[in-house]
């Protein structure tokens, strides 16, 4: 169990199964099968897919022949839904052997999970659970991404959940446990602008200020969707991340200003639910695509000015 | 010896958040739990209740897409409360949500207000069968010339290896015909519901087919997959159907892609 010795093994040369499509500055979707053959009839190629690591963990079949037919024109990025990395139990070593062995099948140009849970004991839940910010929970979650990353011999991106009601014990704000986790683990972070917007509305703070408090440094991937509207007890608004609709103008605003500040980094529009036709989807895509595109320009412009 | 559970390096700590805040998800009886508020301190009865609806809806939504057959034949709302009854009762035990509801057959059996459908639990069962053929891992099925090059001889002690994604299920109904209608969204009122039907789920090329086997059908291929030599087979099957029609039998297990591989049963 030594992370160093684990950790050099990737470097040793290795046969690339799949081509190794860069995924920098781009715009991607979530990938749906029903829209397999819209996809592969694409041409040229361009953008990115995300996939639910967990519909890929049976033994073959159609799933992975559709995953590997995507694989050879793009690069994916694979997205673990139910590590209960943020649980307080450990990690369950069943299923992080299937999520590496899809790291090692697949070569994605990204991989990532959630500050959340799922299970508790041997009841899986289906949903993303939030946890209390606390320094116990920090130095578990942080052991948890270790795990994690020394299975897979390399660093995850780990999302900011959208939550609906808080911890009690909580003793640290949630921008401050996420800063004091990537730095403890090394771990890069995927920035989900939907969530932030989601989590600011249902506890009245203020998204901008988290994105301020956010260390946008260590942002890999950002993450787009849309939600719905609920209401709380007292009748006020209540949000709910839903990924079942077109991204909300407030959070292509709060993306703008992210890719503003951070640059053109890989953003991928969610959509999990009420799925619409291949071309909606696209729209959305390529939507984020002009606006990282034009912060790309100013961003090379940026770094040659700086540079001299 | 492997690292301490982390569970146990703190021996002093309440209890975890996972009981507290999991105990009521699924069970809509008890009280919400107090560990978590809206800001400021705020009652979060409704906030608490969208984990509650994420669960048992998401939950419910998994039964529904695999079980699609079942949904249409009960109706949507009429399908919702089963599965929202068999949810609570048995909630997932994996992350892996298509290996969901392998004791949802056996629940819809059982379910009172289900009693007057009595196929329904068969036709699941053909459901649950379809998802593991679709997720099991691939293989090469077996060529008719691989078969055909086997010496006359040799035949009856002939030995097959199962290819991975094939199941059976047998049922005193006609379920592989109302399954088959469900699924194709066909007209279903001209089905005869009690001839008995024994359906064959297969992967032979890329895609889920869901055959109807001949009389004796069943009992020659189950030998077969429990890895009786072929004359066996044929003896068991002659002796529950008369009529069994080996050569079609063959022709379609071929067809089908039931097996893999042959061993002429010589122990070398």
């Amino acid at each position: 169990m030594n992370a160093m010795f684990k950790l050099a093994d990737s470097k040793a040369p290795r046969l690339l199964r799949f081509p190794a499509h860069s995924i920098a500055g781009l715009a991607g979707t979530s990938f749906k099968h029903e829209h397999l053959s819209a996809i592969l009839a694409e041409r040229p190629a361009y953008g990115f897919f995300e996939v639910h690591a967990e519909n890929y963990m049976g033994a073959g079949g159609p799933p992975h022949r559709a995953l590997e037919s995507v694989r050879r024109d793009y690069p994916i990025s694979l997205h673990g839904v139910c590590m209960s990395i943020g649980g307080p139990q450990r990690i369950d070593v069943a299923h992080l052997g299937r999520f590496a062995a899809l790291v090692e099948r697949y070569e994605p140009a990204l991989v990532s999970e959630h500050l959340a849970w799922s299970t508790h004991e041997t009841t899986y839940f289906n949903d993303l659970l939030p946890l209390p910010y606390t320094e116990a929970t920090l130095a578990r979650v942080a052991d948890h991404i270790g795990e994690v990353q020394e299975a897979i011999r390399r660093p995850i991106l780990l999302e900011n959940p959208s939550t609906y009601a808080l911890f009690r014990d909580s003793t640290m704000s949630e921008t401050d446990f996420i800063r004091e986790l990537a730095r403890r683990s090394g771990c890069g972070l995927l920035l989900d602008v939907n969530n932030v917007f989601v989590s600011a509305t249902n506890h009245g703070f203020s998204a901008l200020d988290y994105l301020s408090d956010f260390p946008l440094e260590r942002v890999g991937e950002i993450h787009l969707a849309g939600h719905a509207e609920q209401s709380d007890d007292e009748g006020e608004r209540l949000l709910i991340d839903s990924h079942d609709g077109p991204v909300a103008d407030a959070v292509w605003t709060l993306f703008d200003i992210v890719a503003g500040r951070r640059g053109p980094i890989p953003t991928l529009v969610e959509w999990d639910s009420k799925i619409p036709d291949w071309s909606v989807l696209k729209a959305e895509a390529m939507a984020a695509q002009a606006i990282l595109d034009r912060h790309a320009q100013r961003f090379v412009f940026g770094s040659t000015h700086a540079a001299r | 010896m492997l690292p301490a559970d982390i569970s146990s390096r703190d021996p002093g700590e309440k209890p975890s958040y996972g009981a507290a805040f999991s105990g009521a998800l699924i069970d809509p009886e008890r009280a919400i739990p107090n560990c978590v508020a809206g800001p400021n301190g705020k009652t979060a009865t409704k906030r608490y209740n969208v984990y509650r609806n994420n669960v048992t809806v998401s939950l419910m939504e998994a039964l529904a897409s695999i079980y699609p057959a079942v949904q249409r034949i009960t109706g949507a709302e009429f399908f919702r409360a089963m599965a929202r009854f068999h949810v609570r009762a048995n909630p997932p035990r994996s992350p892996l949500l298509f290996e969901y509801g392998r004791d949802f057959p056996a629940f819809i059996e059982r379910y009172e207000y289900a009693q007057s459908v009595p196929w329904l639990g068969d036709v699941a069962r053909i459901e649950r069968a379809w998802l593991d053929c679709y997720h099991a891992a691939d293989a090469e099925p077996l060529s008719a010339t691989a078969l055909g090059s086997v010496p006359a001889d040799r035949l009856a002690k002939l030995v097959f290896l199962p290819h991975p994604a094939v199941r059976i299920v047998r049922s005193s109904f006609s379920a592989v015909s109302i399954f088959a209608a469900n699924r194709n969204e066909e007209q279903t009122d001209q089905i005869q519901a009690d001839d008995p039907e024994d359906a064959l789920i297969t992967r032979p090329t890329h895609d889920v087919v869901v055959r109807h086997l001949p009389a004796g059908g069943a009992t020659f291929l189950t030998r077969l997959i429990e890895g009786s030599p072929l004359a066996v087979a044929v003896s068991a099957a002659l002796e529950v159907a008369p009529i069994f029609d080996l050569s079609a039998s063959m022709a379609g297990m071929i067809d089908a892609g039931v097996f893999t591989t042959i061993n002429d049963g010589d122990p070398q």
